[in-house]
């Protein structure tokens, strides 16, 4: 099964310079390239800051758009990782091997199987 | 070989083998985490290499030693990057020893009694129990016990961090723990087992699986452990499985006992179990679930209700009583009687038991004197107990069953089967006649 794990940290705490965060950003890469050769990898991407977002909309036919969105929170998505798992429990233990687990925090969701009928709300 | 073919092998070779590599694994790097991490690269590699250089000639040994030498190895590789090297050097020199049959088996026992250890809470214990040792996705329990997945990953999570925080070692317990270790153990397989049975009728057909996965576990513990206990329990669920087709009619009716089609029970699996009934009895140390399965092996025997040889059967109840005594044993003990000595005597006894209390938010007590005063021929007073069973059941299949009875009973006539009234002839030779005969000579510890 196909699990998306979702890395929420505060950039104040990842980009500051200090030697945790630093031991952090030098974990990433080689992480990544353990679940490549653990064959857990489907792709990893990491997001520029939402700074340079711009967040758009349609109501009534309409588009607008609008900058940002700018931190209202401290955390923020900074990057996913998407993994092949055999369950559950096996992308929380990859999710919480992610070296930003230790500065923010990962959700772990799993990606929708089509052939389940849609939840009802 | 073609991509295919060998994507089906390495499919078939994880069904077999990734529960007993996992379980070596975890023995030879001493963490669950390591070792599933372990696993899956040894799989990952398989599926690399064994298309290209075959399947080797033995798989589980192939894995276990790929698995742990990419993990020290992965292991050496972090220790220079942080700078320190842990205790690396002693797991990475000491080379596991070959891999025979019963090491395999004795850490697939490991891994059951670490599963099942009574440090951990229940619910914890079948969800473990069923990932690690049954090999099932976190999303396959939860369906089986309709819960969300998260709840059930929950679980597992704080299960595995109770177990390495308080050390709990991975071992078969020594002779003196084993018996308190050993009970855990069957009373998860019993209850993984349960919730399958009961599921006959539940919304999801796949629970059914449990059954097969809790005879499978029963197996394991019989194969390396000569425990009567857990003969008794392997008999047990074999002789309700040996049934369970003819339980339920097609319309998903309750059939009862007397009125099941006996030709469909599995006579293959009811003589493995009569086997493994009498190895319990005859170890002399008779506990609940070999008596259990004893009864229920001299139901299964029988061909006929008329034939079953209630004599028997009584004698067992009053061992089970005495091993685990409660209400409810005293009450089928009850049944028993008023099928030797008749109905009268029965609902004697059944009144007896229900009025020593515990029962009275039983169902099945209220069905029971219901059907001594039916076959009495007492109507109204055989209605009320009915009517009281019927308040008390919630299951579908039983009120149904239930409210059948009530109808049976409108009109001023009861039905009976005959040669179902009264005591039945016993037989010239009882099936564990010598055996009880000694179980009672010697009471049970």
């Amino acid at each position: 099964m196909r699990y998306v794990c979702l890395i929420y940290f505060d950039p104040r705490k990842v980009f500051n310079q200090s030697p945790e965060a630093l031991a952090v950003l030098a974990e990433a890469g080689p992480y990544d390239a353990e679940l490549k050769a653990s064959g857990h990898m489907v792709m990893s991407q990491a997001l520029k800051l939402p700074k340079e977002a711009i967040t758009v909309q349609v109501r009534d036919g309409k588009m607008s758009a609008t900058d940002g969105p700018f931190m209202e929170t401290k955390e923020m998505l900074g990057g996913f990782i998407l993994i092949e798992a055999r369950d559950l429990n096996e992308a929380v233990r990859i999710g919480a091997g992610i070296p930003f687990a230790k500065l923010g925090f990962i959700e772990v969701r799993p990606i929708v199987d089509f052939s389940e009928p849609r939840p009802k709300l | 070989m073609s991509t295919a073919s060998a994507r089906d092998l390495l499919d078939a070779v994880y069904r077999t083998q990734a529960r007993r590599v996992l379980a070596t694994l975890i023995r030879l790097l001493g963490s669950f985490e390591a070792a599933e991490d372990a696993l899956h690269e040894a799989f990952a590699a398989a599926a690399e290499q064994w298309p290209r250089a075959g399947i080797p000639a033995n798989p589980y040994a192939w894995l276990v030693s790929t698995g742990r030498f990419r993990t020290i190895d992965r292991w050496r590789r972090q220790a220079r990057l942080a700078g320190v090297l842990p205790e690396l050097t002693a797991l990475a020199g000491a080379t596991p020893e070959p891999a025979l049959p019963e090491h395999i088996q004795d850490d697939e026992l490991r891994l059951i009694f670490i599963c099942c250890h009574p440090a951990l809470a229940p619910d914890a214990r079948i969800a473990l129990t069923l990932r690690e040792v049954g090999g099932l996705t976190t999303e396959e329990i939860a369906r089986a016990y309709l819960a969300p997945a998260p709840t059930i990953a929950q679980r597992i999570v704080r299960a595995k961090t109770k177990i390495r925080d308080e050390a709990i070692p991975y071992e078969i317990p020594v002779r003196a723990d084993l018996p308190a270790r050993l009970e855990s153990a069957l009373q998860v397989v019993y209850l993984i087992f349960n919730e399958g049975y009961a599921a006959t009728q539940g919304p999801s057909l796949t629970r059914v699986d449990l059954c097969a996965e809790a005879i499978r576990l029963g197996r394991l513990v019989v194969d390396v452990l000569d425990e009567p206990e857990a003969l008794g329990l392997l008999a047990l669920m074999l002789l309700h499985e040996a049934r369970h087709a003819t339980r339920v009619d097609a319309a998903g009716n309750l059939v009862l006992l007397e009125d099941q089609d006996r030709s469909l029970w599995d006579r293959r699996r009811i003589a493995e179990a009569q086997a493994l009934v009498e190895r319990a009895l005859a170890s002399r140390r008779v506990g609940s679930y070999a008596l259990q399965a004893a009864i229920v092996a001299v139901h299964a025997e029988a061909r006929s209700v008329g034939e079953t040889d209630w004599a028997q059967i009584v004698t067992l109840y009053d061992l089970l009583g005495r091993v685990d005594p409660s209400p409810v044993v005293a009450l089928n003990r009850a049944v028993a009687l008023g099928m030797r000595d008749g109905p009268e005597v029965g609902l004697a006894t059944i009144e007896a038991v229900m009025g020593q209390g515990g029962l009275d938010g039983y169902p099945l007590s209220h069905a029971a004197r219901a059907d001594m005063q039916r076959r009495l021929g007492l109507a109204e007073a055989a209605q009320a107990s009915y009517q009281r069973a019927l308040e008390l059941t919630r299951q579908p299949a039983e009120r149904r069953f239930l409210q059948a009875r009530l109808n049976q009973l409108a009109p001023e006539r009861t039905t009976d089967l005959p040669g179902f009234l009264g005591p039945t002839t016993p037989r010239k030779r009882p099936l564990f006649a010598p055996l009880i005969d000694s179980a009672r000579r010697t009471p049970p510890a």
